[in-house]
């Protein structure tokens, strides 16, 4: 009998393998960021808009900042912060659903009326809204996407639950005299986290073209701290010169998105497979 | 045999393989099965026989994970096995059709019965839209569908599920194929029901000559239907006659075993001594589902160590008195009590001594275990959550458990439900039950899901612990062999209201409600004649209420 981790392995689709072997590399830069990096995140070390060089690797931005080192250093950055953000988002909404889908009274109805007029308002221009109410910052940046994030995360726990709860076995539980906690974590919980894992690879997804978004409009995170989304927008006038430099960035936010959705298009495959 | 042109199916050594953990494993061992036109063959046997499995090879068809290895599969002169997806789909539909058992999740909801009844012939190219129709609504009347004109043009969650049943039938019957198969296709329906879809398929086959092979692990239906059984046990054949000779003589110990469960008694107890407070009385209890009366004035009382039983078709309230018991559905009015002790309407206000007093058990036990925990923490949870027993002690109570159910606690004591059979998923959720050593245990249809073989091991298992344990069940079922073998006493429920009540044998043997003896004589028998003077009485009592 072969290991089964490495059964797991050989089993792996090859997008799958192509899709973990690029999120390892992106944790390995975003981890080892500082010593990877030939100059410093927010130093101006050469002239602005410098060519491509041994020494400047991608060339110089519009203030004269190494562009490779800020990649490095945005990797850490805007991948650090749409984590943090996805799994407090997870925290919020998850929670929340279960216990909605649980107790199924006013407070499920409290609850998702809630999220429905939260809904109602295009994201973007909410996140816009709240940015400029609550000022920019990074704490506030990570709230206001987390809970815009929550709803949808609300909604889909709760369906998934809804569908476990009105299952025998949670009768029985229920009719045994359980908690509501016990009934969530030891009960449905188990029988709905293929789905929330899936949606979590998704939604870090989402969180992190949020904040690129939100960069790229001056709104997010705030120079000279590096981020993949701003540094788009510092280097955008090169493109009319002929010059990919401003792809860059953004063709590093397009391959960690692909690498994402091909690990979670494995796991939605199997827990379809595990259905059958 | 081939050259004989009477003969529709030939199949010679079946071998189909399914795909396990450790690569293919044989589950059908060389099975032989000749068809000639126009006859009915019943196959029979315990769940997991292969019966579907041959059923569905006879269109050359295998299911996912499963593959035709090995023998012939010759349908009216050609060879099934080799030809490829295309020209099999061609046969199927046209010349071969497939009934299931669940007609319910077999049609489409989001279309009309009548336009699922017309694709089959308007695919093939056999008729128009219109003329399907036009023989649709005459097949409906054939089924005795009632309002043939109108009945294809609604959906199907607007018909029952012995209406669904015909109609899918119909839809078999579409293109006139030479051969249809059917696979168990009654044992979802309770047996008043059973009855006139029974009735409907053998009027039906014998109309249109068509040849079918049955499917069933009833005994006494396939008797009414088929012109010859074959009978199957672990993917081989036990032995095959035609239907006359294989009942009143079985040459083989296991075809005898298959209907021992009607033989089967109850034990007879002493009498109650008068003046006990029974364990459970239900006194004058009625129930809404919002505006619907769904239980009106039931009274019954359950004595300790006794067995009750709750018997009625589908929608007769039974389950729905489990649940106002339990807690689970608050009644408008009256009491419940458990030894004197009146309980609250809702289990949420009952406290936990009440709560492990009064355990369920659920007639699936594919919904009632979870999925994702071990048998350890299944029957574990109750003994630590009410006995406080934890550690090395709660795994040696849920192995003394196990034991009582007749498994052997090392290999199924760290399992996944999903790893168990039908039978031994059943015998874990009684276990739950035990293990939280109630007084009563609520059997909600525990037996129906069951073939007679399993449902008899399971029955005579809840005897013994009664014996050893002085329990009491409340026994719901539409089942009467099962009422016979268990039940001391007897409650007869008819659209939310109580018939009929009193000991089992007073009730089931010589009853003077008429809603009684309908369910009894509904009951088949092990008689090939049963169904035929069972139809000829029905319809002399209906000719003589319409004059």
């Amino acid at each position: 009998m072969t290991h089964p981790f490495i059964k797991l392995i050989r089993e792996m689709p090859w997008t799958a393998r192509i899709g973990i072997v690029l999120v390892l590399i992106y944790a390995f830069v975003a981890f080892f960021a500082p010593w990877l990096a030939p100059h410093p995140e927010q130093q101006v070390v050469g002239g602005e808009f410098e060519p491509w060089s041994s020494d400047f690797l991608l060339g110089t931005d519009n203030l004269g900042r190494d562009v490779f080192s800020r990649l490095l250093y945005g990797a850490r950055n805007t991948i650090g912060i749409a984590f943090a953000t996805t799994v407090l988002a997870f925290c919020l909404g998850g929670i929340l659903g279960l216990v909605s889908a649980t107790n199924g009274s006013w407070l499920d109805q409290l609850l998702s009326r809630l999220v429905d007029i939260m809904m109602a308002i295009p994201q973007l221009i909410f996140a816009l809204l709240l940015l400029s109410i609550f000022g920019i910052s990074v704490v506030n940046l990570i709230l206001i996407i987390a809970v815009l994030d929550a709803t949808r995360i609300f909604r889909l726990t709760r369906a998934v639950a809804m569908n476990v709860t009105v299952m025998e076995f949670v009768e029985a539980a229920k009719l045994r005299g359980e908690s509501q906690w016990w009934i969530i974590r030891r009960e449905i919980l188990p029988n709905i986290t293929t789905p929330l894992i899936s949606e979590f690879g998704l939604r870090f997804c989402f969180v992190f073209l949020s904040i690129s978004a939100l960069s790229f409009l001056g709104l997010g995170l705030q120079p000279p701290t590096a981020d993949w989304g701003g540094m788009v927008r510092d280097t955008a006038s090169l493109i009319s010169f002929g010059d990919i430099t401003p792809l860059l960035p953004a063709a590093a936010i397009a391959v960690l998105t692909v690498a994402v959705n091909f690990v979670v298009d494995w796991l939605l495959h199997r827990a379809s497979g595990l259905k059958e | 045999m081939a050259s004989d042109n009477k003969t529709l199916l030939t199949i010679r050594d079946l071998q189909i393989e399914a795909l396990g953990e450790h690569g293919w494993n044989p589950i059908v061992h060389g099975v032989d099965l000749d068809l000639k036109r126009g006859e009915v063959l019943g196959l029979i046997g315990e769940s997991g026989a292969g019966k579907s499995t041959i059923g569905l090879a006879a269109m050359g068809f295998a299911r996912n994970g499963c593959r035709i290895a090995g023998g012939s599969i010759n349908f009216d002169g050609t060879e099934l096995r080799g030809k490829s997806e295309t020209q099999l789909r061609k046969l199927r539909g046209k010349c071969v059709a497939y009934v299931a058992q669940s007609a319910a999740a077999s049609f489409n909801p989001m279309h009309r019965l009548i336009d699922q009844y017309a694709e089959a012939p308007l695919t093939h190219g056999l008729m128009t839209k219109a003329q399907a129709q036009r023989e649709a609504v005459a097949l409906y009347e054939r089924m005795r569908l009632p309002d043939a004109g109108a009945i294809g043009f609604r959906y199907p969650h607007q018909l029952s599920g012995g209406q669904l049943q015909r109609a899918m039938t119909a839809m078999a019957m579409a293109c006139k194929p030479d051969l249809i198969i059917f696979d168990e296709p009654t044992t979802a329906l309770d047996v008043t029901t059973q009855i006139e879809v029974l009735a409907a398929i053998r009027d039906a086959v014998r109309n249109f000559n068509t040849a079918a092979i049955y499917i069933t692990h009833d005994l006494a239906v396939v008797a009414q239907m088929a012109d010859r059984i074959k009978v199957l046990l672990k993917g081989c054949e036990v032995e095959e006659t035609d239907t006359r000779t294989m009942l009143s003589a079985p040459r083989q110990d296991y075809t005898r075993s298959l209907w021992s469960v009607r033989d089967m008694e109850a034990v007879e107890k002493p009498p109650v001594t008068a003046g006990t407070t029974p364990l459970l009385k239900v006194d004058k209890v009625d129930a809404f589902y919002g505006a619907m009366h769904v239980l009106n004035n039931i009274t019954f009382t359950l004595h300790k160590g006794r067995t009750v039983a709750l018997v009625g078709e589908s929608g007769s309230g039974k389950s729905t008195t489990a649940r106002v018991i339990a807690g689970l559905l608050q009644r408008s009015r009256g009491d419940v009590c458990l030894s004197g002790q009146t309980l609250a309407v809702s289990y949420k206000q009952r406290s936990r001594k009440q709560l492990q007093q009064v355990q369920m058990i659920y007639q699936s036990a594919d919904t009632a275990l979870n999925p994702r925990q071990r048998i350890s923490e299944i029957i574990g949870r109750p003994v630590e959550f009410y006995l406080g027993l934890k550690g090395r002690a709660r795994d040696d109570r849920v192995k003394e458990l196990l034991l009582q159910m007749e498994l052997e606690p090392k290999t199924y004591f760290d399992r996944l439900p999903s790893e168990l059979s039908g039978g031994q998923k059943q015998r874990i959720g009684i276990a739950r039950a035990l293990a939280a050593e109630p007084d009563l245990i609520i059997c909600d249809e525990i037996t129906s899901a069951l073939d007679q073989l399993v449902a008899e091991g399971i029955l005579k298992l809840l005897q013994r612990i009664q014996q050893e344990k002085d329990l009491s069940y409340l026994f719901i079922t539409h089942d009467l062999a099962a009422v016979r073998a268990i039940a001391d006493e007897c409650v007869v429920m008819q659209k939310g209201l109580v018939i009929e009540q009193g000991p089992v044998r007073e009730v089931l043997n010589d009853s003077k409600q008429a809603y009684t003896q309908e369910l009894l004589a509904s009951v088949p028998q092990m008689d090939p004649d049963w169904l035929t003077s069972r139809l000829q009485k029905t319809e002399a009592s209906s000719l003589l209420s319409r004059s």
